[in-house]
């Protein structure tokens, strides 16, 4: 039995320990916002905050997760207003097909949180991990720096 | 007698696909009903909101009392912005409140025309049906204001979803217009007036694409975020080299794992492969993760079939062997052998690439809810009537019982114009019945792609004194997309992307092409054969300009000449032009010449002098009749890493609807582009794929992605056409040529990163 917090609210899980939070958040809870890609923590389309740190999601399993603090991109605004983030994306247009931005978005926040004023090479470093094969890279940049300022 | 009705069947299952399904070349992609503005009566596969709305003039548009305008977009979504540029035009020529407009996802349907989402024709053959839907509204819209306010209708205007009478001040919204306009015949499009340039409010301007906030949120609904009420959940096991079926299984482990109920073994398929699902063993459970972990505990022995005879090595050489070989010619101009006769400088080159994967990052999936004898499937599809095909004749059944609902696509590239992963979904829930989602793993993805096909292209010129061609020969072996749908060779349209149709104005033209065997599912990708031999194409030209000791761009320019109109017809091509009417879309020399300009002056080229590691290439290439010059700058460290600071894009795709999606996709194109260029390899080994996951498969990460990319356009006034595609060739050979530029090293194979720089 895991009791862990998502998106805010208390949960009892008691399935298969090694079963990934990317399968329990998207099947048993249908927070669909979680994307999967690879399930081998190769593109970070998966990608969650576990106590504030962006994990991928289909790398973490349910037994590790016992009193952790789970946030998806399906509560990242939270009461309806924009994380400053998701503002910035929609001010760039950084999307195309948008599969994999639920995962860039969640690691563009985390990055923020953790280095509130990036250079490229930091932005560059802390999302190498997420691919996005529609090749938005330079939207996502230019979109960092302007929720950077925004959150100064 | 079975026999041969079967094989009946198969024909004109193959009929259907290749007319419909395939990336092909349709003389009539928009049936004239459409033009017609007949509502389709009754024989609706899915009635939409547009179809039951009081007012609907067309297939794509519909209008209800309360103001509201459903748009249908019949083409699907995977990140040009299609499903918002075709509402766009005809909410213009409507002159509607883009805030009162919804936009619907059409089913798989003819009546919508083709729904093929591929080939980088969606503007080129819609735009003017959406155009004609938006018209036809408006002017039904101000005959109704006519009656109502008792006025003429010349004295009436429309604008932002109201119907004006200037001399009296009155207006009516187009709402309470419904009513009395839905009572009103159709007009005929020979009637209509369509909005001048200078009115456009819509086309032409940015506007944000309609699901970029459900998009940022997490909402966006893709393939893989359908479920359905008693759905189970299927991963399955294909045979690993393509053809292979089971010689034996042992599933008692599998079905020990919890949550997993049984397995089913799908049968393997008949020649040719077409779409059809490659068969394996399917496992079933009540979660996409028990389905993964039961998976590796299946036991499958299998019988391989003759391709496990397939591995790149040996494969390459002979395909190197047989480019090198005479082959039959494509395309004739003048005559290549009495001026090779004559001696003189020449110069020849030989270039490679291997094959690659799609790799979109949504992995295929589909959901299948199949009973008493109809089908329902929702899937991240660019060929929803493809759907409607192979679903059909994998349950026996006819297409029009099969509905196709489209969700987003989380990326396509040509991958999920092939609904194999729908059939298989299909075939399981007809099994089990009741509603099964198939989810195919990353691995599963990569493994069993319809490839891009690995290809030799060699080339061979004599020059004159200043350098340029007299003659020039050059011929392309590929792994043919033919073989997929059982032709013996490639299909004519495979020569004609950048092989039969090359524009530079040399007095004596031959292109040859042989086939070569294909071994796994080769399909398209994005820009499809136009990658092989725009690389090689370009390339060539630019060592003929460094042979010659000549500036690039000035060289291109001189052997692109003054510019004209080609006549491929008179040089023995029947050429298929991307399905375009080549009276309306010609292969217009002048225009490359431009893009090339314009890209020389965006650049700054010749400015700076290369040196130092740093480097610039420049390309341009005619694909999809959309006109792109790129210019590609590198640095390449001293441990030989490329770094691209900076590509310049130049297109000209005619009259532009949505300016920031077609510069998205030229940024997009350009980092595939070069992502392609410098990592993209998939090889096999005995049949079987060697790459894994993106460890294997290696695509661009941002840390590798070119750092800028600017686009630019070429106002031409041309009528529009597509841009999907057309950025992608043209990066590669320019990438190379940049490369030269910083190191006077000529990468003639790809991936680039497989040649050491110092």
């Amino acid at each position: 039995m895991v009791n862990l917090t998502v998106n805010g609210k208390a949960r009892m899980y008691d399935g298969d320990p090694d079963m990934p939070l990317l399968w329990y958040v998207r099947d048993d809870l249908r927070l669909t916002g979680t994307r999967f890609g690879c399930g081998a923590g190769l593109c970070g389309a998966c990608t969650v905050h576990v106590n504030g740190q962006a994990v991928r999601s289909c790398q973490t399993k349910m037994s590790t997760l016992a009193g952790k603090t789970v946030l998806t991109i399906d509560a990242l605004s939270a009461n309806g207003a924009l994380h400053p983030v998701q503002k910035a994306w929609v001010t760039h247009n950084v999307p195309q097909c948008g599969y994999c931005q639920s995962g860039q978005i969640m690691s563009a926040a985390a990055l923020l949180k953790a280095t509130p004023n990036p250079t490229d090479a930091d932005i560059d470093r802390a999302m190498a991990g997420n691919i996005c094969r529609c090749g938005t890279y330079q939207r996502i940049r230019a979109a960092i720096h302007t929720a950077a300022k925004e959150r100064a | 007698m079975i026999i041969e009705n079967i094989s009946l069947n198969r024909r004109q299952f193959l009929g259907g696909i290749l007319s419909t399904g395939a990336f092909v070349v349709a003389s009539r992609l928009v049936p004239d009903e459409l033009f017609a503005q007949a509502p389709a009566s009754g024989a609706a596969v899915f009635n939409t909101k547009a179809d039951t709305a009081a007012l609907h003039p067309s297939v794509y548009l519909g209008i209800e009392p309360d103001g509201t305008v459903f748009i249908v977009t019949h083409r699907s979504e995977m990140g040009t912005g299609i499903r918002t540029s075709l509402p766009l035009v005809a909410a213009d020529e409507l002159d509607a409140d883009w805030s009162r407009c919804r936009i619907e996802q059409g089913v798989g349907d003819p009546r919508y025309g083709d729904q093929n989402t591929d080939g980088s024709r969606s503007i080129r053959d819609f735009y003017d049906a959406f155009r004609v839907a938006g018209a036809s509204a408006k002017s039904m819209l101000i005959s109704a204001a006519a009656t109502q306010l008792n006025v003429a209708a010349s004295e009436l205007t429309a604008s932002n979803h109201e119907v004006v009478h200037a001399k009296s001040g009155k207006k009516v919204g187009y709402g309470a217009l419904v009513p009395t306009a839905a009572k009103l015949p159709v007009p005929k499009k020979e009637t209509l007036t369509y909005k001048p340039k200078t009115s456009w409010k819509f086309v032409g301007k940015e506007r944000p694409i309609y699901d970029l906030n459900n998009i940022a949120t997490g909402k966006a609904e893709f393939g893989l975020d359908v479920y359905r009420e008693g759905m189970v959940f299927a991963s399955v096991e294909h045979p690993p080299v393509v053809g292979g079926t089971v010689k034996s299984l042992d599933d008692k482990a599998a079905l020990a794992v919890k949550g997993v109920s049984l397995t089913v073994t799908i049968d393997a398929p008949k020649p040719p492969l077409l779409f059809q699902t490659l068969g394996g063993v399917a496992v079933i459970g009540n979660s996409t993760w028990a389905t993964f972990q039961g998976r590796k505990q299946l036991k499958v022995e299998w019988n391989d079939g003759p391709h496990a005879s397939f591995t790149s090595e040996p494969f390459k050489a002979a395909m190197i062997a047989k480019v090198k070989q005479p082959a039959k010619p494509a395309r004739n101009l003048g005559n290549v052998d009495a001026e090779f006769a004559k001696g003189g400088k020449i110069l020849e080159a030989l270039y490679y690439t291997p094959m690659a994967a799609h790799a979109a990052m949504e992995p295929p999936a589909a959901v299948a809810d199949v009973r008493n004898g109809k089908a329902e499937i929702w899937c991240p599809t660019q060929n929803p009537q493809a759907v409607q095909e192979t679903v059909g004749a994998a349950l026996g059944i006819d297409k029009k019982n099969v509905v196709c609902h489209v969700t987003l696509l989380g990326g396509g590239f040509g991958r999920k114009s092939k609904p194999d992963y729908a059939a298989e979904a299909a075939i399981l829930s007809k099994k089990l019945g009741k509603p099964v989602k198939v989810v195919w793993t990353r691995e599963d993805d990569i493994h069993h792609d319809f490839y891009h096909a690995g290809a030799a292209v060699y080339h061979k010129a004599v020059v004159d004194a200043k350098g340029k061609p007299t003659a020039w020969l050059h011929r392309s072996v590929f792994q043919p997309i033919g073989s997929t749908f059982g032709a013996p060779g490639p299909m004519p349209f495979e020569l004609d992307l950048g092989l039969n149709d090359v524009a530079y104005d040399v007095p004596n033209i031959r292109a040859e092409n042989a086939g070569a065997d294909a071994h796994v599912r080769i399909g398209w990708f994005r820009a499809v054969t136009n990658n092989f031999h725009a690389f090689a194409q370009h390339s060539f030209v630019d060592e003929l300009a460094h042979a010659a000791n000549r500036d690039s761009l000035e060289f291109m320019l001189d052997m692109l000449g003054p510019g004209k109109v080609i006549d491929l017809k008179a040089q023995g091509v029947d050429y298929s032009n991307y399905g375009a009417d080549i009276a309306k879309y010609p292969v217009d020399s002048r225009r490359l010449r431009k893009v090339l300009e314009v890209a020389g002056e965006k650049s700054n080229w010749g400015k700076k002098k290369p040196g130092s590691g740093w480097g610039i290439g420049i390309a341009a290439h005619r694909s999809f009749n959309t006109y792109v010059a790129s210019v590609v700058e590198v640095e390449v460290d001293a441990q030989g890493r490329v770094r691209i600071p900076r590509i310049d894009q130049v297109a000209d795709p005619g009259v532009v609807i949505n300016p920031d999606r077609v510069r998205s996709q030229l940024e997009g194109a350009a980092v595939m582009g070069a992502g392609l260029a410098m990592f993209g390899e998939i090889t096999a080994t005995n049949g079987r794929i060697d790459q894994k996951n993106f460890d294997g498969f290696r695509v661009a990460r941002m840390n590798d992605a070119p750092v800028q990319v600017n686009v630019h356009f070429v106002e031409s006034g041309n009528l529009p056409t597509g841009v999907g595609e057309p950025g992608v060739p043209p990066v590669i050979a320019a990438l190379a040529n940049a490369i030269y530029s910083a190191t006077g090293k000529r990468i003639r194979e790809m991936p680039f990163s497989k040649t050491k720089l110092v």
